[in-house]
């Protein structure tokens, strides 16, 4: 029989066990009555498919491990990214409540397949550069910036993965040299990266006024505010 | 309450009385301005307002207002609304000292953070002139 895709009984249930036509009612509704007189009478049989020798298609494997493996559950779960406050859209102000860059004010550019925000400072406004911040660290403000102009399509969670350093091999003379420091310089592309970003975002900040110093400023609580009753 | 003699200092000056506007300081209707329309008894009374189903309320819950309007006891809603018109209670609430306070309060306490950092500039701006101003004046006095 050619499978059934997505197609409901077509005897529909009086209760639960109990459909509504009976057994002759539904030969002839599901038309077995026709397959029949198009196969002459009988009913069409199909002969068993040869089955397919293991030996042909498996080798031998080289390896039988001494006690039985255990194979692991399915698991079938896909990933998805956290669901995105509704306070969080493109251009909205952020404040950084943890970290490095703890109260600065930054513009939102977008989430990452992560989870994570995508914000920059900008950069030339706050030090704040093209970073990833965790959604639970941050305070949505209610002021928007605009983002027009701003492409962050190129931007995933792969290009804030840190550069695995090649392994060099100890040699005895290297214990007694002085160790030679390597600064980590970022790469011209990423400051070109932040350049490309940041231009069109500053010049939207510069048409509203007061928001560059705003941005430059950081936040704190003072005496009398409580943040529980402030409004964001 | 008017007294005719002389020299007698009125005991209080608001009374609870049929048409005194007071406002809710506690519970669901806090902040609402709400007239008197009735007394129950001793704690309770009738308060009505013209958006606001007729209830009773205790007077504890009630801080009576120097406004009062002119009406009978348990007005229709369309006399209390054209009674309150009349008197002009929302422009005399609006303007006087308490009611004005109150808008402020309301105003601060919707302040969004990047207009509670301009008002921050503001102030820091006002104060310079200020001391500007100071600066000259203490100048002009010592010469």
């Amino acid at each position: 029989m050619a499978p059934k895709s997505l197609r409901t009984s077509r005897n529909p249930d009086l209760i639960r066990g109990v459909g509504k036509f009976s057994r002759s009612k539904m030969y002839h509704k599901r038309g077995l009555w026709a397959i029949k007189a198009k196969n002459g009478g009988v009913f069409p049989k199909h002969e068993a498919k040869p089955a397919v020798t293991d030996a042909a298609v498996t080798k031998q494997p080289k390896f039988y491990p001494a006690d039985d493996v255990k194979k692991p559950l399915v698991n079938k779960r896909k990933h998805k990214p956290t669901k995105l406050r509704e306070s969080i859209t493109t251009g909205t102000v952020l404040i950084l409540l943890a970290g490095r860059f703890m109260g600065k004010r930054v513009v939102f550019l977008k989430q990452l397949p992560s989870g994570l925000l995508l914000v920059t400072g900008p950069f030339k406004i706050n030090g704040v550069p093209l970073r990833r911040v965790n959604q639970s660290y941050v305070i949505a403000t209610s002021t928007k910036v605009d983002i027009f102009g701003v492409n962050v399509e190129k931007f995933d969670d792969k290009y804030f993965a840190k550069e695995v350093a090649e392994k060099k091999k100890k040699g005895e003379g290297e214990f007694f040299e002085a160790e030679k420091e390597e600064k980590k310089v970022l790469p011209d592309n990423k400051k070109d990266d932040q350049k490309t970003v940041d231009t069109p975002l500053i010049k939207s900040i510069e048409g509203v006024a007061d928001l560059k110093p705003y941005l430059s400023a950081r936040f704190s609580l003072k005496s009398g505010m409580k943040p529980h009753e402030l409004v964001f | 309450m008017t007294v005719l003699k002389q020299n007698f200092q009125e005991p209080f000056k608001r009374y609870v009385e049929i048409g005194r506007v007071a406002l809710v300081n506690y519970g669901k209707d806090y902040g609402r301005l709400v007239v008197i329309v009735d007394i129950i008894d001793q704690n309770r009374a009738l308060v009505d307002a013209p958006d606001m189903v007729r209830s009773q309320m205790n007077f504890k819950r009630l801080s009576l207002t120097d406004i009062k309007i002119d009406i009978n006891r348990v007005p229709k809603k369309k006399t209390l609304i054209d009674a309150m018109e009349k008197a002009d209670v929302k422009n005399k609430w609006e303007n006087s000292s308490w009611g004005r306070k109150l808008i402020v309060q309301k105003r601060r306490a919707a302040l969004n953070d990047f207009d509670r950092f301009k008002i921050m500039l503001a102030k820091i701006k006002k104060g310079g002139l200020i001391r500007q101003e100071l600066a000259k004046l203490k100048k002009e006095n010592a010469s």
